[in-house]
């Protein structure tokens, strides 16, 4: 027997796939609302992306060609591991490419390259509610979605601008999707805002809160803000040390005892791929 | 800006026809509130004129705040009838009105003081997002207009502009309560619900507070009704006064004449029971 056999494919059984694929649809219909889903236990702790494993292994084919990043990276733990949990349990093929891949898990990070029709962005979610650090109690957030009251969110963007001069929110910055829904984006940098207009299906699975959303291709997603503070996509004004990319978003990485730091592009794919494309051009 | 400064610049721009003082503003017909055997208020009926302060004393447990809480809509009454002359559709039963049509309300047209500034306020977030959080409910996206009508209010009620930036939860309890009236009258409501608004405070701030809200309410026009235990308050700021013993109203008629000439036995006791220093 080998260890595909021992469990159902992706490791769901059918059933809970099923409710999972049904909270999907309505979550796709209803782009921006929090769809209640039967969360199940996973083989890994809260807080490591069960929400978006149970999306992943609701979506997955066995034809498909799985991606999963780490902010970015192919190569970090919760990446490998997660990655590692699908070729076990599902038998799929898997791919660092993003141009390759049909299904690309990621924490914390929109790839550089942009996505095409077709493929599936499915998004680890710690904290789906936008509102919930301003409203805690759940009752009354459910009532603002429904009743569409965000004057709040503005409130937590007015604190910003009075405290730091600026809209400090940097990452997990709300949106609001086809001018109805206040979303929470899951904590991406707001320098990846602009990217969630895009042509692939995105999906957000919040396993610890229960909680399903989605963003459908080519939806449009409007960065809250104020009229004499507009939103800026920001990122540090320096260079990747590795490929030299400007444009790309960069994480910050001790290199010895003695402060020294370097930045490199936080997405490994994007960086090898331009590295590996300067090599060529140097050859010929 | 001191409270004499509102009078010269009107706050509220009413349309020629809005205005008809022939209707009232607020029409109570019959309210009853119980909790099955325990009356909380019963068969309470009053109009409020626009730019009229009601005043209801009595004692604790006579269903003073069960009825302040039963017009602002938090509690839904059993019986009765709680009419609103709302902008342009007259009076409109509030009972009937559909929830999301009563919460815009309860952000435009109407406000609550609560007798605890931390159950109006919200502790987390400074004094200018306080003032400004109705403006932003009711789609103010300038941050600069938000700040400037914010260090207006703050002006309007005596904080200081460099106070701006500071939680509430570092203001003294009367700088609380006088920032949750501007946070309330920020978006120029015409009818305001005070539960206790000078509770808790001492007496010289009373005072400052007291003098500050007559000045805002005569100056702004506004429509008010006052929930208190302290009959001063009620003269310094009531046109008219209901009593209520028992959640029943067992007094009702201008505020001087009942505080001067209690006619019910339970009016003349309370009156009579106020300290003289």
């Amino acid at each position: 027997m080998t260890e595909t056999d021992q469990y159902n494919f992706a490791y769901l059984d059918e059933h809970t796939k099923r409710m999972i694929r049904r909270a999907l649809l309505k979550a796709l219909a209803i782009p921006g609302y929090q769809v209640p889903f039967a969360s199940r236990e996973m083989p890994m702790p809260y807080g490591w992306g069960t929400g978006g494993v149970q999306v992943t292994a609701s979506v997955l084919t066995p034809n498909d060609s799985l991606k999963v990043i780490d902010q970015g990276a192919d190569d970090t733990t919760n990446a490998v591991s997660i990655r590692r949990f699908f070729q076990k349990t599902a038998g799929v093929s898997t791919t660092t490419r993003t141009t390759e891949a049909s299904v690309i898990q990621t924490r914390h990070r929109i790839p550089e390259d942009p996505l095409r029709e077709g493929q599936i962005l499915v998004y680890q979610v710690p904290i789906p509610e936008p509102l919930r650090f301003l409203e805690p109690r759940e009752t009354e957030t459910r009532k603002m979605h429904a009743l569409e009251e965000y004057g709040l969110m503005h409130v937590k963007l007015y604190e910003d601008i009075a405290r730091h001069g600026e809209i400090a929110t940097a990452y997990a910055y709300p949106v609001k999707v086809e001018g109805r829904y206040v979303m929470d984006p899951s904590p991406i940098p707001k320098f990846d805002n602009p990217k969630m207009e895009m042509a692939a299906i995105q999906l957000f699975g919040a396993g610890r809160e229960q909680r399903i959303y989605a963003v459908p291709p080519h939806t449009r997603v409007v960065s809250l803000d104020f009229e004499d503070h507009p939103f800026e996509a920001r990122k540090g004004g320096l260079s990747c040390a590795l490929c030299g990319s400007e444009e790309s978003y960069l994480d910050e990485v001790i290199v010895d005892d003695a402060g020294g730091r370097m930045f490199v592009c936080s997405d490994t794919d994007h960086c090898e791929g331009r590295r590996s494309q300067a090599c060529t051009e140097a050859e010929g | 800006m001191s409270a004499q400064d509102c009078c010269e610049e009107p706050c509220r721009h009413f349309p020629e026809d809005a205005w008809r003082p022939e209707a009232p503003l607020l029409a109570v017909r019959g309210v009853s509130k119980s909790w099955g055997a325990r009356i909380g208020c019963a068969d309470v009926s009053f109009e409020l004129w626009p730019g009229e302060v009601i005043g209801i004393v009595g004692e604790s447990g006579s269903g003073k705040s069960t009825l302040l809480n039963c017009l602002a809509g938090h509690l839904a009454p059993d019986v009765g009838e709680i009419l609103f002359d709302m902008r342009g559709a007259g009076l409109v039963d509030m009972r009937r009105m559909a929830e999301p049509e009563r919460r815009r309300l309860a952000r435009t047209d109407w406000a609550f003081v609560h007798q605890n500034p931390r159950d109006g306020l919200r502790m987390g977030v400074s004094a200018g997002g306080n003032v400004g959080e109705r403006l932003m409910a009711v789609g103010a996206r300038h941050y600069a207009a938000i700040r400037g009508q914010a260090l207006d209010w703050l002006d309007r009620v005596e904080i200081a502009a460099d106070r701006i930036d500071d939680r509430p939860a570092s203001f003294s309890g009367g700088m609380q309560q006088r920032l949750q009236i501007a946070r309330n009258l920020v978006t120029g409501p015409r009818l305001v619900f005070m539960d206790e608004p000078t509770g808790g405070l001492d007496v010289s701030v009373q005072a400052r507070l007291l003098d500050l809200m007559r000045g805002l309410v005569r100056g702004m026009g506004l429509s008010a009704i006052v929930v208190t235990h302290d009959l001063a308050v009620v003269r310094l700021l009531a046109d008219r006064l209901i009593v209520m013993k028992g959640g029943r109203v067992v007094e009702a008629g201008l505020t001087d004449q009942v505080l001067d000439d209690p006619q019910h036995a339970y009016t003349q006791l309370l009156v009579s029971s106020v300290l003289q220093v």
